[in-house]
């Protein structure tokens, strides 16, 4: 094991108490940028990781030759080399396990304790074996790096060391199920885990409310100018792929949690229940400023510089907002051909709706809701409802004037409506469900619709 | 001959009524210039008649009559339409004149139609309710041959078409002011699409357009943001959305009908910001509820007659809210909606302006019409029509309050007796319409006062009391009387009669529905003294015999005429009738059994405005049935237990009456008829009815038991 590792981790730990301005870390070279490590929930990590690296610059220049150098053959070798340490060490073990379970079978509780030791030891040896097995092949590295970059096929892909992560708790879990003591701890860094899943699932729908510049809290918080503490990240930063990394072996992730499942890895000192439960926050001991975020682009009213300042909650809040308003928007709806987004999450949210939007007006715009539309058509003057196309060809007739305005728009659209079929089946069907039902009981839903839509 | 038509032009101006019109047009007198009123472009087929006629003689005397003079002729015939006919029978220049003249069109067959438009370039209306299928082709000429002299089509009763119709008339005539689309329950979104290209249209009715949804009225709405009257009853397919749509779009609207939607408060309230919103219906809608009118927060001034009847939902605190905004109301109709109690009228207190309540149907409370009678002064119609709870107390308060009262409805009211007429008749001398049909405990002293004081009474309806001879003689003073009700009430005889007919020359309408005292001798009377008689019902008066009706042909003007159950009645009655009214249009000879087939043949011969008929127990035949059917007008039969009628003589009659919209008929005969003949009947727009009824055996033998 890495004994000479854990103390640099350790130092950075102890360093962490003292909150400071990320923006006075000018020093900290934009290479290295891309390590620092960002949480998307606690800022007390974040500070931590900065002035962490701020102390160990010259150690993490060391203790990171791999992942800067993954071209270097010397870096290839000690690579190798520390690969056939492992596995002498996992042939150890093993044999070691082989003489002991002859001899202590009848002290039960020993040996449990013995072949819990043996199995964390043996997960983390082959995690680290995996890990540094990746970084000996440079296209892995910049698979890894294309997927972080393009934030919309991080979820489809899944994250190597984060799921062996989880493999490795769920396969002691199984193990452990005869523990007593120890088991408790251990479900409750996996519940730990899930919660952090169903966080970064939770966070969509808040992440819209920025889209919409109002939802940030902050806007009405009203907080005094002073009475809370303006951080600034750079563009690098916030759109970095990776906020949390391994000052080890340099691996990025996205989340707290997975680095602390990764920690484990290198070495018995990460492994203790403290080192791997979510860091608490000390708020209680003495008055901590509040945090609140700028965008780095200079005139936005998101920037400290503007007047009207409306500061950003969380680093989330920053990272949504300044793709948003501030990057281009490379992620274009597949059904529309139209609709484009900067944030994968917001593609995602919008291709759930795209082409339910059958109801149409004569200016072209689609809308999902009857009272949309008339809310609409109510505030311009000359827009009129547009009937949809099948149903105006369906009874053969040449709908001059109106459709013209129409068909206009639909051109730009494309295939709004032949590509999507389902909006034009979803119109038709309800056409022949008049016929078949009876207007009265159709017109019976379609009241409640428009009642549920329009006026509550 | 200038002068004596420029006098007559001043006559006509000054708005003297003439009675017959001479001219000495014959008079060999030169006369160089034919008219100082006659226009330089004039009738350019004179000029080619005058060069054709090389000798003078043979000119014809009506040309020297300019367009202006027999337009001015033509405007006094406006209600006489076989007049105009024989107008445009003297002459080519005559003939012309009526085209030209005419501005209303009312075909019976959509079949006549593209003559009809050929002869008739100037029309504005065309009035299609006649005919039962019209198809977009009829549609398309109509458009195409009015252009923008159309400004008003009603297809209210008409099947057929389909939006592409509607859009031809829409795009060619840009002058279409009024639209009624009634009862086109197959029209869809497209159409009302179609409509909403009609700019200036001003006056729309959709009721029964059912499938016409959000997205139709809301290109209405967009599109005719001229319109000032918009009807949507039963429109099921419209929300609020289209609602608040149109009262946002179309701020010209005075009149608006929403009864039947499913319309709710929170469309209401967009309703009532309408600017200049004067009349508003929401009959039969049961999505307002209290809750909903309790928020209503703007104030509509401009609305001044509002319909609520048949909204059960409604209760004292909402429509407390309600009439709160509208302060400006004249009239409120509240049939069939709640109960009349004192909390719910204290809200009339508001109301200065209020002239006209209908509380029809509902239960009324004596505390209740106290109330009103405190709160309202200047009512001039009151209707408790079929209300319970009307008690003299309640009444006479507001009868005593409101002495300017013109219109009042008590039918049905079983309460009130001679103590309310005694005040009803006091204060409100200046009644114009009393109906109190089954008043049961009125009694015949109490009528009296009724004929002793309101002496400007038009309309009288009092059906099923127990009104005498003595009661119709106090009428005497009642001179302008038009309307006279008094079926069912069994004391009445000839007596009573000819003091009407002596005093009341104005009745047009006279009902004796089963009021068995009458015979002859009243009739007779009647028809002598009135002579303006257009309605008569003398249903089960089983005295009548056909002098009564050889003296009812003295009246001219008859139009309708029941006299089922006469069984005295025989053929010669009914032609006298026919041959002495030609303007009747509704016939009903049920059960009068000795009306056969020479009655018939007369009848199409001489009645050929002839829209309805009942002919059930007759003795008419195939013969009498197929002369009946060459009246191009007959719409509505009813033939039932004819005994000499066949299959095939149905069968023919059905297929030669090209109009026909409604025919009641035997069940028995439906196997009888070939199918495909029924349905090209239906496909031509007739409807029928299949009537199981058994046959009642006549007690004619009975009846002339008694006679003998």
């Amino acid at each position: 094991m890495d004994s000479k590792r854990m103390p640099i981790f350790e130092a950075s730990s102890s360093g962490g108490d003292q909150s400071r301005n990320l923006n006075q870390n000018h020093q900290v070279d934009v290479s290295n940028s891309i390590d620092i490590c960002f949480d998307a929930r606690s800022e007390q990590s974040l500070i931590k990781f900065s002035s962490n690296l701020d102390h160990n610059s010259s150690d993490q220049s060391y203790q990171t030759p791999q992942f800067k150098m993954n071209l270097d053959p010397r870096a290839m070798l000690n690579n190798l080399d520390f690969l056939e340490q492992k596995i002498h060490q996992i042939r150890d073990i093993v044999r070691s396990t082989l003489n002991n379970k002859g001899r202590i079978s009848t002290q039960s509780n020993e040996f449990a304790v013995q072949q819990q030791l043996i199995n964390t030891d043996l997960t983390s040896i082959i995690i680290q074996l995996i890990s540094t097995a990746g970084t000996l092949l440079p296209s892995m590295k910049n698979v890894l790096a294309n997927g972080g970059s393009s934030v919309g096929q991080i979820p489809s892909i899944p994250d190597s060391a984060s799921d062996l992560g989880l493999v490795g708790t769920s396969q002691q879990k199984l193990d452990l199920v005869s523990e007593g003591t120890e088991l408790s701890e251990y479900e409750e860094l996996i519940k730990g885990l899930g919660e952090w899943d169903d966080e970064g699932i939770k966070s969509m729908p808040a992440d819209d409310n920025d889209v919409k510049d109002s939802g940030d809290g902050v806007s009405g918080e009203n907080l005094p100018p002073g009475s809370y503490e303006v951080l600034q990240l750079e563009k690098e930063e916030i759109l970095a792929p990776h906020t949390h990394f391994c000052t080890i072996c340099g691996k990025g992730f996205k989340r707290d949690a997975n680095l602390r499942m990764h920690m484990r890895g290198h070495g018995d000192e990460y492994k203790s229940p403290s080192a791997l439960s979510k860091p608490q926050k000390e708020a209680s001991s003495e008055p901590v400023l509040l945090k609140r975020y700028s965008c780095p682009f200079v005139g936005c009213k998101r920037n400290r510089e503007h007047k009207n300042f409306l500061p950003l909650k969380t680093i989330l809040c920053v990272k949504n907002h300044y793709k948003r308003s501030h990057c281009d928007k490379s992620y274009i709806c597949r059904k529309c051909n139209n609709k484009k987004f900067s944030v994968m999450a917001d593609l995602k949210t919008h291709e759930k709706h795209c082409g339910s939007d059958k109801w149409l007006c004569s200016c072209g715009t689609t809308f999902s809701r009857k009272d949309k539309l008339f809310g609409h058509i109510a505030l311009f003057q000359g827009h009129t409802p547009a009937l949809p196309m099948d149903e105006i060809k369906g009874q053969g007739t040449s709908d001059q004037g109106h459709s013209c305005e129409v068909t206009t728009k639909m051109e730009e659209t494309n295939d709004l409506f032949s590509d999507n079929a389902i909006g034009v089946t979803n119109v038709s069907d309800f056409g022949n469900a008049e016929d078949d039902y009876g207007f009265f009981s159709m017109n019976i839903d379609s009241f409640n619709f428009g009642g549920i839509d329009g006026f509550q | 001959m200038a002068e004596t038509v420029g006098n007559l032009c001043r006559k006509m101006h000054g708005g003297e009524g003439f009675d017959t019109l001479t001219l000495d047009l014959f008079s060999r007198a030169p006369s160089p210039a034919p008219c100082s009123y006659s226009k330089p472009a004039k009738r350019p087929r004179v000029d080619g008649a005058v060069t054709m006629g090389k000798d003078e003689d043979r000119q014809n005397p009506f040309d020297f009559l300019s367009e202006e003079i027999l337009f001015l002729i033509l405007d006094r015939l406006e209600s006489e339409p076989l007049s105009k006919k024989s107008f445009s029978l003297v002459c080519r220049s005559f003939y012309t004149a009526e085209s030209c003249h005419r501005r209303e069109l009312t075909p019976l067959r959509s079949g006549l139609l593209p003559a009809a438009l050929a002869r008739y370039p100037s029309v504005e209306k065309v009035d299609l309710s006649l005919c039962p299928t019209v198809t977009d082709t009829v549609l398309f000429s109509v458009g195409n041959c009015l252009r923008s002299s159309l400004r008003s089509i009603d297809l209210s009763r008409s099947k057929g078409f389909s939006h592409a119709g509607i859009e031809s008339v829409v795009e060619n005539c840009a002058n279409l002011v009024e639209m009624n689309l009634s009862n086109a329950t197959d029209l869809s979104d497209a159409a009302a699409a179609a409509i909403g290209r009609a700019r200036n249209l001003e006056r729309l009715w959709l009721a029964r357009c059912k499938l016409v949804t959000d997205m139709g009225i809301g290109c209405i709405a967009v599109g005719c943001q001229k319109l000032k009257l918009l009807c949507l009853k039963w429109c099921l397919g419209i929300s609020d959305l289209g609602v608040a749509l149109v009262a946002v779009k179309c701020k010209q609207l005075r009149n608006l009908n929403l009864s039947f939607t499913l319309v709710t408060g929170a469309g209401l309230e967009v309703v009532l910001q309408l600017p200049y919103l004067e009349d508003l219906a929401l009959v039969g809608c049961l999505c307002i509820d209290d809750g909903s009118l309790l928020s209503l927060k703007h104030e509509c001034k401009s609305l001044q007659v509002l319909n609520l009847s048949n909204s059960q939902p409604i209760n004292h605190a909402g429509l407390s809210s309600l009439l709160n905004i509208t302060v400006g109301l004249r009239q409120l109709n509240m049939a069939y909606c709640c109960m009349v109690t004192h909390s719910l009228t204290s809200s009339f207190r508001k109301l200065a302006k209020l002239q006209s309540v209908k509380l029809d149907g509902c239960e009324v409370t004596t505390a209740g019409l106290k109330t009103i009678a405190n709160a309202c002064v200047s009512l001039t119609e009151l209707s408790l029509r079929k209300c319970s709870g009307v008690t003299d107390d309640g009444l006479s308060s507001i009868v005593m309050k409101n002495k300017g009262l013109t219109n009042l409805d008590i039918t049905c009211c079983g309460n009130i007796t001679d103590l309310s007429l005694a005040n009803i008749t006091s204060s409100c001398t200046s009644l114009i319409t009393l109906q109190m049909e089954s008043c049961t405990l009125v009694s015949k002293e109490g009528f009296r006062l009724i004929g002793q004081h309101c002496h400007l009474l038009e309309h009288l309806d009092l059906t099923d009391n127990e009104l005498d001879d003595e009661g119709l003689k106090a009428f005497s003073g009642c001179h302008k009387l038009s309307i006279l009700k008094i079926g069912i009430c069994l004391k009445i005889s000839d007596e009573g009669l000819i003091h009407i007919a002596k005093n009341c020359p104005k009745l047009r309408e006279l009902d004796l529905y089963r009021s068995a005292g009458v015979k002859d001798a009243g009739i007779r009377a009647i028809a002598h003294g009135c002579p303006q008689l257009q309605i008569t019902n003398l249903a089960y008066c089983t005295w009548i015999t056909d002098a009564s009706l050889r003296a009812l042909s003295k009246c001219s003007d008859l139009n309708t005429l029941e006299i089922r159950g006469c069984p005295q009645v025989s053929s010669a009655g009914v032609i006298a009738i026919a041959v002495g009214c030609p303007k009747l249009t509704k016939l009903d000879i049920k059960k009068c059994y000795y009306v056969n087939d020479a009655a018939m043949l007369i009848l199409a011969r001489f009645s050929r405005n002839l829209h309805q008929i009942n002919l059930s127990y007759c003795s008419i035949t195939n013969v009498g049935l197929l002369a009946l059917a060459s009246v191009g007008c007959l719409q509505n039969m009813t033939i039932l237990h004819l005994k000499g009628l066949t299959p095939n003589g149905l069968a023919a009659a059905l297929l030669a009456c090209g109009g026909l919209t409604k025919v009641k008929l035997n069940s028995s005969f439906k196997p009888l008829i070939p199918r495909p003949l029924l349905e090209h009947v239906e496909e031509r727009g007739c409807v029928f009815q299949w009537i199981d009824k058994p046959f009642q055996v006549p007690f004619s033998s009975l009846v002339q038991e008694t006679c003998t």
